[in-house]
């Protein structure tokens, strides 16, 4: 059992940036775990994602041709990465925490035996052991895993906890067949987000935005007000969204949109999952307003208010003479 | 037809929580506990899948596994339109993780012989995002995660299901059934419970089981099952940003002169 495995993960012919957050993080952890550091790349043409794949500390490329890989599939990619463990026995292995993740991964963990964490931020490895920290109650505690008795470790990494390599590399690749799984599912078509109508939350310096914490789909109008009369565009967690009280072109995270260009970023009853945090915790000036003094929102916040976001937004209006 | 549903009873914490004495878990005592939102949105969409077929034809089945105490999570599924409700329960399941909690629904899914399986996409308190695609891979049946949007006919050998990816993109794909689905917020809008379906979820009887009952082996429960052991929780050192304080007029007013600070 040495070295780390790595599996490419790709979507429409693109690498996705999780996977050189992945190979950052090997290569700090080679030098402690030893062996080799290996990518693995499933698709119908691997030999661009190869290319991409080959930076930072990577020593080997592996790529494995399948047509039926040209979209994701998880039955067919677990038969492959399943066999490529059982071949090359890695001390570890890595994947982002990502929606393909979460429907390959544990199939994987489990049929290989080995040690299992998700949306890990943190990984150290003492006396030749790998130790994992994630989060747990809604980020408010941190939580160190550890895997007795289990030789190979898997581990899905949190999207931005690693820093990315992208300096180049010429690692040996080699092409192998593997696997005999077959597709259980069969993909039919791709569907875009709805156009953002205008809404541009990757482009705004300036979003104050509102969760669940809005209480009602009557309170939102206000906001939408406010927002204007500050001069930000008007952003939302998934709830609101989800909801159909706002479009979700104004949503913010993982699965809405990241707020690229944002230095001020007001965020009004949002708790601060992760899946929110992604969209938003980059932004230099966060300043969070929320009921719960340990909402998870603070910890990332420069400037705090512990209140009743209706409180607040009603004060603002008066001071600005917003309507 | 059965429709299995796993749920999950979700902790959040009070402002001051402290640990247990062992400093692997939040002492219980400062957590307040509630049906797993994502799972809301599960029993909602096998509810729609029974409404939607003839009378009779498909059955509504939740499943949790832990306490007494989380019997109250099984009686708000039941007043939500679940048909029945079993519990499994023993000392030995306390060192489980995601794949060793996985392991004993997969065993009620063997018994049970349900034609879909739909759990939350993850849990609200810890996120593991495991447990739902654990049964599947358990079992051997198709699988598939974060679905924004079920088509399923009871009996059809395919299931046609909407994904959701990073950034909003969303995969149409065909399952095979049976499959484990999991479910992500928003894919319909859950129903409230009536007050007399709560007084008739209140009266319905729950099967509590051990995993013996079930048929699954000490040697693949609690601990012995699990893929990883918690070591330690602690609360993090965290940057800490300056806290407004104040009345609200006064906190209003810092905010707009820190908006006219970083705005120039
Ligand atoms: C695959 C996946 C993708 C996801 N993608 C996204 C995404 O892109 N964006 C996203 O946001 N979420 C996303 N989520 C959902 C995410 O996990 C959370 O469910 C969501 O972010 C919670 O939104 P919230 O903070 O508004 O609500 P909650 O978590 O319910 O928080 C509401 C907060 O408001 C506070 N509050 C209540 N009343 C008041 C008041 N009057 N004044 C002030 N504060 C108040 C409460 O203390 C609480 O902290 C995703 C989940 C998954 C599984």
């Amino acid at each position: 059992m040495s070295g780390i495995l790595i599996l490419a993960e790709h979507r429409r012919g693109t690498l996705r940036d999780a996977t050189l957050e992945a190979i950052g993080a090997a290569g700090t952890l080679k030098a402690v775990l030893g062996g080799p550091v290996t990518v693995l790349v499933i698709a119908a043409d691997p030999a661009p994602l190869a290319k991409a794949v080959s930076v930072g500390a990577v020593d080997e490329v592996i790529t494995v041709a399948r047509p039926d890989a040209a979209t994701y599939e998880p039955h067919v990619y677990e038969a492959v990465l399943r066999s490529v463990i059982a071949q090359r026995l890695p001390a570890l292995v890595l994947m982002s925490h990502s929606v393909d993740s979460f429907s390959l991964a544990p199939a994987v963990a489990i049929g290989e035996g080995l040690g299992f964490a998700t949306d890990v931020f943190g990984v150290a490895v003492e006396d030749g052991e790998v130790v994992a920290t994630r989060a747990g109650y809604n980020e408010k505690v941190f939580v160190e895993i550890d895997f007795p008795g289990r030789t190979g470790v898997l581990l899905t990494l949190r999207g931005g906890a690693f820093a990315p390599e992208t300096a180049p590399a010429s690692p040996a690749v080699s092409a192998l067949e593997a696997g005999d799984g077959k597709a259980r599912s069969k993909h039919l078509d791709w569907r875009d987000p709805p156009a953002s109508g205008g809404i541009d939350i990757p482009g705004s310096p300036f979003i104050l935005s509102i969760g669940r914490g809005v209480g009602d789909e009557a309170n939102v109008a206000q906001f939408l007000e406010l927002a204007d009369g500050l001069g930000a565009t008007l952003g939302c967690s998934r709830p609101i969204a989800d909801n159909g009280w706002l479009p979700k072109a104004r949503q913010v995270g993982q699965s809405g949109q990241l707020a690229a260009k944002c230095n001020l970023y007001i965020a009004m009853g949002i708790s601060g999952s992760v899946q929110h945090q992604w969209g938003m915790k980059h932004v230099e000036t966060i300043v969070a307003i929320n009921k719960d003094p340990e909402a998870s929102i603070f910890t990332i916040a420069r400037y705090g208010i512990v209140g009743d976001m209706l409180e607040i937004a009603e004060e603002l209006r008066k001071q600005k003479g917003i309507q | 037809m059965k429709i299995l549903v796993p749920v999950k009873r979700v902790a959040s914490l009070d402002d001051e929580f402290e640990l247990n004495d062992d400093g692997r878990d939040v002492d219980p005592d400062f957590c307040e506990f509630d049906l797993n939102e994502f799972d809301e949105y599960a029993l909602e969409a096998a509810v729609q899948i029974k409404e939607a077929a003839p009378e009779g034809t498909v059955e509504v089945v939740v499943l949790t596994i832990g306490p007494d105490d989380a019997d109250d999570v099984l009686r708000k599924a039941l007043a939500k339109g679940a048909d029945r409700a079993i519990r499994v329960d023993d000392a030995g399941l306390e060192e489980a993780d995601r794949v060793a909690i996985a392991r004993v629904i997969a065993q009620v899914a063997e018994n049970e012989e349900p034609g879909l399986v739909l759990c939350g996409a993850q849990s609200a308190d810890q996120g593991h995002a495991q447990t739902g695609m654990s049964v599947a891979a358990l079992l051997g049946w198709a699988r598939t995660a974060v679905v924004s949007k079920l088509d399923f006919t009871p009996g059809a050998a395919t299931a046609q299901v909407e994904r959701e990816l990073e950034g909003g993109l969303v995969e149409r794909i065909e399952v095979e059934t049976p499959a484990v689905l999991t479910i992500q917020l928003g894919i319909n809008t859950p129903r409230y419970a009536s007050l007399r379906s709560i007084k008739q979820a209140n009266a319905k009887p729950i099967e509590c089981l051990t995993p013996q009952d079930i048929g699954l082996a000490a040697a693949e429960i609690g601990g012995a099952g699990a893929l990883s052991r918690v070591r330690r929780v602690f609360v993090p050192e965290r940057g800490r940003g300056e806290i407004i304080a104040g009345t609200p007029s006064q906190q209003a007013a810092r905010l707009l002169e820190i908006i006219s600070e970083v705005n120039g």
